[in-house]
């Protein structure tokens, strides 16, 4: 059996998530890998709720959040886009791939936009394989 | 009288002078203690351990954290003999810096520690053996555990070492059979430098603490990294009196996990907030060592089985 990642994705309540109802309202298909949790922000997203993803099993987290300047609470967002870079500076160093953490901005009318990016993110984790963590 | 046990396993031994450390008020304890395992200060062998009744300890304190089979036995034994079982201080409730060895594999330590450095000569490659004739040296385990990795665990004395303060008020609470104790709040809160600290903070630059002169503000405002926000208050912050930032061997408050995730947080939080993308991550490559810098007590937690091995 071929592997299926197991994703997490964190979307803001916002922006990616209404982009996540958006693809669905239009029919757009994504791969299923994709477990979804709305959060109200993406500056919500502790660094912890990441590593606790990892350490629970997860291949790959993913999190939403909307285009910069366009953040509902003004600067959660680019809040987010500091902790991802740290994020992965940490993950490098504990030996995960920081491929296995990836940030993207999708606005609540890019249906299209997040079940592509989506769907390269599961593509990619594929290629990496199973997380070491999750063993 | 309480019976009362303190064993010394993977750590420095700062933690059993943190015991003595702790003056007069260790003579009113031992008018209610007494004190029936005690390596480091008294003449017990492991065999008067064993032959105790289980649960014949009222409060065996663990410091040092379990790097060897010896520690691990140790842990176990102690678990059975009493009714309360402490980690004493960062080492067992964490890891604490010897933790950090978690990021090497135990054959790379030993390369380190005896065949490949700069002050190490030694031509014939002699190495520690577990077995040498009749003598025989506790194995080493792969990774180094945490004294709650390897039994159940009833209370935490945090610090490195406890602080008196501390101590003595975990101390009173253990002997009623209290097992939660200590300040539920940061280190900020009782911070000396805590009439410094601005309304926003904006860092711009991160400075290590020998690149920048302390002007005595909050070192936050500074632009150094101090784990103040994310580590739990009850020290009274005697680095910071000293002059040195905190780095954070209190561990956290209760309703966090994570105190290395929980201060990245935070300094993301404090980071000026507009900056360019590229800004970012030349700022943040500038903070050298991730796991050093915000898990220096805590990286046998976040590493529990060693690095991990992910193609990238």
């Amino acid at each position: 059996m071929s592997f299926e990642p197991k994703i997490v994705a964190f979307l803001c309540n916002w922006c990616a998530y209404a982009g996540a109802d958006m693809a669905g309202t239009s029919r757009i298909k994504y791969p299923a890998n994709v477990v979804p949790i709305r959060v109200m922000c993406s500056g919500r997203v502790d660094p912890e709720f990441v590593l606790d993803a990892f350490e629970k099993g997860a291949d790959g987290v993913f999190i939403g959040g909307c285009h910069p300047g366009d953040c509902h609470y003004v600067s959660g967002n680019y809040r987010t886009r500091k902790r991802v870079i740290m994020m992965k500076k940490l993950l490098q160093e504990m030996g995960i791939n920081p491929a296995r953490l990836r940030l993207e901005w999708v606005s609540a009318t890019e249906g299209k936009k997040f079940a592509t990016v989506i769907e390269e993110f599961v593509n990619e984790i594929k290629e990496l394989g199973p997380s070491p963590e999750g063993e | 009288m309480a019976k009362i046990a303190m064993y010394w396993g993977a750590g420095c031994g700062g933690c059993d002078v943190s015991l003595l450390g702790i003056h007069e008020a260790l003579l009113d304890l031992l008018d209610v203690l007494e004190i029936v395992f005690w390596p480091c200060a008294t003449d017990f062998k492991y065999e008067d351990l064993e032959k105790m009744k289980d649960k014949s300890i009222d409060v065996a304190f663990y410091n040092g954290a379990i790097r060897t089979e010896e520690n691990e036995h140790i842990a176990k034994l102690l678990r059975k003999k009493a009714k309360l079982l402490v980690a004493y201080g960062s080492c067992a409730s964490k890891g604490c810096v010897i933790g950090l060895a978690n990021l090497s594999t135990k054959e790379d330590i030993f390369d380190a520690a005896y065949l490949h450095n700069e002050s190490t000569k030694n031509p014939d490659g002699i190495v520690p053996q577990e077995k040498a004739g009749d003598l025989e040296l506790p194995a080493i385990l792969p990774y180094l555990k945490t004294l709650d990795q390897v039994v159940e665990v009833d209370a935490v004395i945090p610090g490195c070492p406890p602080p008196t303060p501390v101590l003595v008020e975990a101390l009173n609470a253990l002997l009623e059979g209290k097992t939660t104790f200590g300040k539920e709040v940061a280190l900020c809160d009782e911070c000396p430098r805590k009439d410094t600290k601005p309304d926003k903070i904006e860092i711009t630059k991160f400075y290590r603490w020998h690149e920048k002169e302390d002007n005595g503000d909050c070192f936050l405002a500074q632009n150094m990294i101090c784990m103040g926000p994310a580590t739990r208050a009850g020290c009274g912050g005697e680095c910071i009196a000293a002059n040195i930032p905190c780095t954070g061997c209190m561990g956290t408050v209760s309703r966090v996990k994570d105190q290395g995730a929980s201060m990245m947080s935070a300094i993301a939080s404090l980071m000026e907030e507009e900056m360019d993308e590229e800004k970012e991550r030349e700022l943040i490559a500038s903070i050298h060592d991730m796991v050093g810098t915000f898990y220096k007590y805590s990286a046998a937690r976040l590493l529990p089985k060693g690095r991990l091995k992910d193609e990238s």
